[in-house]
């Protein structure tokens, strides 16, 4: 149920996003969903791509600090509401959720929302016991 | 009490008392280390063959601790006791213990007393102060300035009233104006890089460069080298003296020496793989920067036959030391000296690691404020002044090092009776003054070595901002201090910040930055840059 995340530090210097990139494109890595958090020094771009594993080693091997996170995906009805819905549940339990960011498929036209929460397993019972759809690695990185 | 667990490849080291092997499927390569209480003790190395395992999972190895001390490294491999106990046979091919039993090249001048050694060094000196007034204008001005004839030289007291030696005035005579002999006794000449400006140079004769082959044989001698060692020499060849003093000093021992000079990393370790070195001696920066690529390219240390270290011509840190000791599962010591009084070889550090030793009976020390230049009681910190007893070529009275240390009286466990000197802490000139207070580099060092999770890799910015001190600390940010979230990176900024208003007294900004993104040197670590304009 979980997903593969690649998170890579950068600091704010001018073509460091295109390197990261260059890499992925070389190795013929597609990109999924991205969010850049940043701070005036430096940034933390979060990558959701098809071959997590392979962007994992390429991106260390070119020297890059890069870690794995596991996230949760959900499918959010494209109606008001849609995500209030979601983190009413969370929030009933008492889950944080550090951060979220949300992308569109061109397949449906439900819109998916990634988020990080520290406890990922309770989280997954307590969406699933609330009849939302929770959406596997696997089915993420095909879109 | 501490635990640690190790990955069954390539694992670095463990300290402390209880080691866990995370596998036990097959050969698991462990390094061990235990801090020495008593150096010169019994070899007790022979008990490390055994441990007993205390506990026993499908997944780990519980081990007692062996209660012996010192470096091991080995191939560890289960078997069945008797008892039904587990027990690890260890068959070691590296017991850092054998290095303690340090051995001397010179008995008869290491280990003289006091008393003989400073008759020793009385008559040298009065010899010295003859030759250089008789046979260098510049020091015959000197003395004659201070009113001074070689007659006024009676004891090693006397020293004091001798006029310094500096920099300046090696630049002032470039380039052969301080070598005491004619031109045609020097064989041979090394020079500083002249970065600076001209370049100093300094001269050796035929007996000068037996003695520093000699000099450095004992250095080697004193960290656990002989005759059977391979010694990777990875200090740059050429004018520079730590190539070639390293390199003679080895074949004086009778070591086989590998001349593979700087550079060239996996060619490094290709060739400590297949030569089986046994001691690496380069520069202490060049050294981590070769651990990291050791580790990165997954090599296993249990295949690697390194054992000592022998690591100068920069200075660095006792955080700095454990770190290489760990990641290359060696013993490190610290050697020192510099072109204009030898080379390397003028003092080294013996496996009691608590200073180094001063080759007494050919170097005369004394530590001044470097200031008032008033010489400074042992214990204290100050800048190192050497006067040379027995070079012939280009012998130096009272020269200012810029180095800053502290000289220890007592005498070593080891046996040897020479002063020892602490590993160098910074330089006059590297010393940066921020808002009044001093700073070395090597201090902000420790404060990021402290907190484990940080590679040793920095660069200082320090710039003048609305007539303000700014100071600046670079820190490359490792995996395993990585956090994908920005509070995580944020509270890791704050604790580096709050350690160095702590032991430094100065507030700094920290700036991660990634991974090798600061300048490496395989030569001497560019660690400051100073934007002020005064």
């Amino acid at each position: 149920m979980r997903v593969q995340q690649i998170s890579i530090f950068l600091e704010n210097k001018k073509g460091r996003l295109a390197k990261v990139t260059e890499v992925l494109g070389e190795n013929q890595i597609n990109i999924r969903a991205l969010s850049i958090a940043d701070t005036t020094d430096f940034g933390i771009l979060r990558l959701i791509v098809n071959k997590p594993q392979l962007a994992y080693q390429v991106l260390k091997e070119a020297g890059f600090t890069v870690s794995t996170t596991d996230v949760i995906a959900v499918e959010v009805t494209d109606q008001p509401g849609g995500l209030s819905n979601i983190l009413r549940h969370l929030d009933k339990v008492g889950i944080n959720i550090e951060y979220l960011y949300a992308f569109v498929t061109q397949t449906t036209s439900a819109a998916l929302i990634v988020f990080r929460v520290e406890q990922v397993d309770e989280a997954i019972k307590v969406l699933q016991g609330n009849s939302i759809r929770i959406v596997p690695g696997d089915e993420v990185y095909q879109i | 009490m501490l635990k640690r667990s190790v990955g069954a490849a390539g694992c670095p080291a463990v300290t402390g008392e209880r080691y866990r092997i995370m596998s036990c499927t097959g050969k698991v390569a462990l390094a061990i280390r235990v801090v020495p209480r008593k150096i010169l003790s019994v070899p007790w190395w022979m008990e490390i063959f055994l441990f007993t395992v205390t506990s026993f999972s499908r997944t780990c190895f519980e081990l007692g601790p062996s209660g012996q001390l010192g470096w091991y490294r080995g191939i560890v491999s289960p078997s069945l006791h008797r008892d039904g106990d587990f027990l690890f046979k260890v068959s070691v091919h590296t017991i850092m213990g054998v290095e303690y039993m340090t051995s001397y090249w010179d008995a008869h001048h290491e280990t003289m007393s006091r008393d003989q050694l400073a008759e020793i060094q009385t008559k040298r000196l009065k010899t010295l102060v003859e030759r250089v007034y008789t046979s260098v204008p510049f020091y015959r001005q000197a003395f004659q300035e201070k009113g001074i004839t070689p007659g006024d030289i009676k004891s090693l007291e006397d020293l004091k009233s001798l006029p310094f030696t500096t920099k300046k005035d090696l630049r002032d005579t470039y380039p052969f104006g301080l070598f005491a002999v004619p031109r045609s006794e020097i064989v041979r000449m090394h020079a500083s890089s002249g970065t600076t400006g001209k370049p100093i140079v300094v001269g050796y004769t035929k007996k000068d460069l037996d003695t520093w082959s000699d000099l450095v044989a004992r250095c080697f001698s004193m960290a656990g080298g002989t005759k059977e060692d391979v010694v990777q020499n990875a200090y740059g060849y050429g004018l520079f003296t730590g190539g070639l003093g390293i390199h003679y000093g080895a074949e004086r021992l009778g070591a086989t020496i590998v001349p593979i000079s700087g550079g060239n990393t996996a060619r490094q370790i290709m060739l400590m793989q297949d030569f089986q070195t046994s001691i690496l001696t380069c520069t202490p920066s060049y050294a981590l920067y070769l651990a990291d690529e050791i580790h990165a390219a997954g090599v296993d240390l249990g295949t690697l036959h390194l054992k000592v270290g022998i690591f100068g011509a920069e200075p660095w840190s006792n955080n700095m030391r454990r770190q290489l000791e760990e990641k290359l599962g060696i013993r490190a010591h610290d050697i020192y000296g510099l072109s204009e009084v030898l080379g390397p070889g003028v003092a080294m550090e013996c496996p009691c690691q608590n200073g180094l030793h001063v080759f007494e009976d050919h170097f005369i020390p004394e530590i001044i404020d470097p200031v008032t230049e008033q010489p400074l009681p042992y214990g204290e910190k100050g800048e190192l002044v050497f006067t040379t007893l027995t070079k012939e070529g280009f012998p130096v009275i009272r020269y200012r090092t810029k180095d800053i240390s502290t000289l220890y009286p007592e005498v070593c466990e080891c046996g040897r009776t020479h002063l020892r000197m602490e590993r160098i802490t910074g330089r006059t000139d590297d010393m940066l003054i921020i808002r009044g207070v001093n700073v070395f580099p090597s201090q902000i060092e420790s404060v990021l070595l402290e907190f484990g999770e940080t590679e040793p890799h920095y660069l200082l910015v320090v710039d003048r901002k609305a007539s303000l001190d700014d100071l600046e600390i670079q820190v490359e940010l490792s995996a395993n201090m990585f956090s994908d979230k920005i509070a995580g990176l944020e509270v890791l900024e704050r604790r580096l910040r709050e350690r160095i208003l702590s032991v430094l007294g100065i507030s700094a900004k920290i700036k991660l930055v990634e991974p090798k993104s600061l300048p490496r040197s395989e030569g001497k670590a560019k660690r400051v840059i100073d934007r002020r304009e005064l």
